[in-house]
């Protein structure tokens, strides 16, 4: 409500080689809300959320124009490893590591120079606590990640981002791999994150779009099959009455 | 027409079956063969004191295969402390580090380094490592000896243990080094913490493959090695100088004798087979164990 920007996109493009995947991307994602990105298979949904903490860097011959903005700042002109710090991630299958439950959650504020134990274990708790999964798992700190549902591994990996205090979580389909109740646990965490975090989601399931976001950013391809930004706006208005009418199409179901 | 294709199936299947039943034979046969042969030794002479007695003298008929024992167990031991670190080294280079051109370039040459005949290994090794070792200043070195041999067969199980580390290193999902990376580890964070530890099981299974080859590898032994039947000493006080003793392996005490052996000095030379049969049997059969009960993490 304080009406501060956190990230934002100014006229972001992202090349693949010769291809470009994103077209003059332009938009405010608000603090402490969940902004949704929908839209059909292959329109650039990942590629803009894994721009914001820049794990497209990954892919070779990758380039990008305009920018992102964090807190003010460049993505592309900060330090990669400090800017994951501040944005993490959660990824469509859930990929906790071969250790046990505790090393999981424990990860990231190891790599980041926490050495001290009991200040380890109460990172551990608070972050555990804090996806909903603290009653299931207490007990079991020290048995494999991989003993876990699919369900419960995927908060345990939202655990293991808010265990390093970052300011926003990209989640990437976070729920596709799950059935309905856990992706319903899912959704509730989601809901709770929100006073503490921006979250951006991307979904290609529009009811959970409509259920659990605030903000929806819309895209298409346009001839060339780059991603364009169709409508960006609250989520109820957009679902209710949006503006451009492939929106509208789109939200109807009348392809996608 | 149908008819024809069903029995072209069907001949083509026991064909298939027999040179399968082939290959088992063959290795059953050459099992057999050699145990019979290894018979009067294991009898007139015993298996403990084949095993602890240090003293060869086939011509005095004193049979001990101790000092062999130690030989290759030393050599073996020299060759996975250098070779190993370099292997690995160059596995997560390949697979985490070096551009895919740079990886087509590097890898075949790697795997160029199996390819190479060992009686060629061994020439190298006289030529060009013996010499370099003879310039360290101990009483009694020569050059040749285990610190020789060791370099020599570190080279030659390098591609071994590279190929299977690098291909344990690859199937790391790719899912755990986003994971780690999004965190905000760096790249040599994500492959200590995270794919090293995914890939261990395939890794130690690649250092037992080398060391099955390790104890295996013969002429360029021979050629390095000095062949002397004596237990490898430290000639000074430093234990290290252990290494610049000249020593005989098992397979060179084998393939330097049979020629003219006879009666029970060549059944001892088949026990000494069989030993060492039973010895890469166990190396071989802990990697593969290794690596079917490996936890690369998938479905642990």
């Amino acid at each position: 409500m304080t009406g501060k920007k956190v990230m934002k996109t100014i006229n972001y493009s992202l090349f693949y080689g010769d291809f470009k995947a994103l077209n003059s991307i332009t938009m405010d994602i608000p603090v402490n809300r969940i902004t949704a990105i929908i839209g059909p298979s292959g329109c650039g949904k990942s590629s803009l959320i894994r721009s914001f903490n820049r794990m497209n860097d990954l892919i070779g011959n990758m380039r990008t124009d305009g920018s992102i903005l964090i807190d003010g700042k460049d993505v592309y002109s900060q330090d990669v490893v400090e800017l994951r710090r501040k944005v993490g991630m959660v990824f469509q299958r859930p990929n906790p590591f071969p250790k046990s439950i505790f090393d999981n959650a424990a990860y990231g504020p190891r790599i980041h120079g926490i050495r001290d134990k009991s200040e380890l274990a109460a990172i551990v708790e608070h972050s555990i606590r804090d996806a909903a999964l603290w009653d299931e798992v207490k007990d079991d700190l020290g048995k494999s990640a991989f003993t876990l549902s699919g369900g419960q591994q995927q908060r345990l990996c939202i655990a293991r981002a808010l265990a390093v205090e970052p300011e926003v979580i990209l989640m990437d389909e976070p729920a596709s791999a799950l059935d309905p109740v856990a992706t319903l646990k899912i959704e509730e965490l989601m809901e709770k994150l929100k006073s503490k975090y921006t979250i951006v989601v991307v979904t290609h399931n529009m009811q959970q779009a409509a259920r659990v976001s605030d903000f929806t950013a819309f895209l298409l391809t346009d001839l060339e099959r780059s991603g364009n930004l169709i409508e960006f706006g609250p989520t109820r208005e957009m679902f209710t009455n949006p503006v451009d009418s492939r929106t509208e199409d789109y939200i109807s179901g009348r392809f996608g | 027409m149908r008819k024809n294709k069903r029995r072209l199936d069907a001949a083509m299947k026991n064909s298939l079956l027999f040179a399968a039943l082939a290959s088992i034979l063959i290795v059953m046969l050459i099992g057999v063969f050699t145990f019979r042969e290894a018979l009067p030794a294991f009898r007139d002479i015993g298996l403990e004191k084949l095993l602890t007695e240090s003293v060869w003298r086939p011509g005095e008929g004193q049979y001990g295969i101790l000092a062999m024992i130690a030989g290759s167990g030393l050599v073996t031991a020299g060759a996975v402390i250098l070779g190993v670190p370099l292997a690995l080294g160059c596995a997560i280079f390949l697979s985490e580090i070096a551009h895919p051109n740079l990886r087509a370039l590097v890898k075949p040459c790697v795997e160029l380094l199996a390819g190479i005949p060992s009686v060629v290994y061994g020439l190298f090794g006289m030529v060009i490592i013996v010499p370099i070792v003879r310039g360290i200043d101990m009483p009694g070195n020569t050059g040749f000896g285990l610190f020789s041999a060791s370099i020599v067969l570190a080279v030659m199980i390098l591609p071994t243990i590279t190929s299977v580390a690098e291909h344990a290193i690859r199937s790391v999902p790719k899912e755990f080094r986003e994971g780690s990376l999004a965190l905000g580890a760096t790249k040599w964070e994500t492959i200590q913490k995270v794919v090293i530890p995914g890939a261990r099981s395939g890794i130690i299974s690649a250092i037992v493959l080398g060391l099955g080859r390790a104890l295996g590898e013969t002429i360029a032994m021979i050629m390095v090695i000095g062949n002397s039947v004596i237990i490898p000493a430290a000639s000074t006080g430093n234990p290290l100088s252990i290494f610049l003793s000249r020593a005989r392996t098992l397979t060179g005490n084998i393939a330097v004798e049979i020629n003219y052996a006879t009666g029970l000095h060549e059944s001892a030379l088949f026990a000494t087979g069989v030993i060492l049969f039973v010895l890469i049997m166990i190396v071989n059969s802990s990697a593969k164990y290794l690596m079917s009960h490996g936890n690369t993490g998938k479905n642990r």
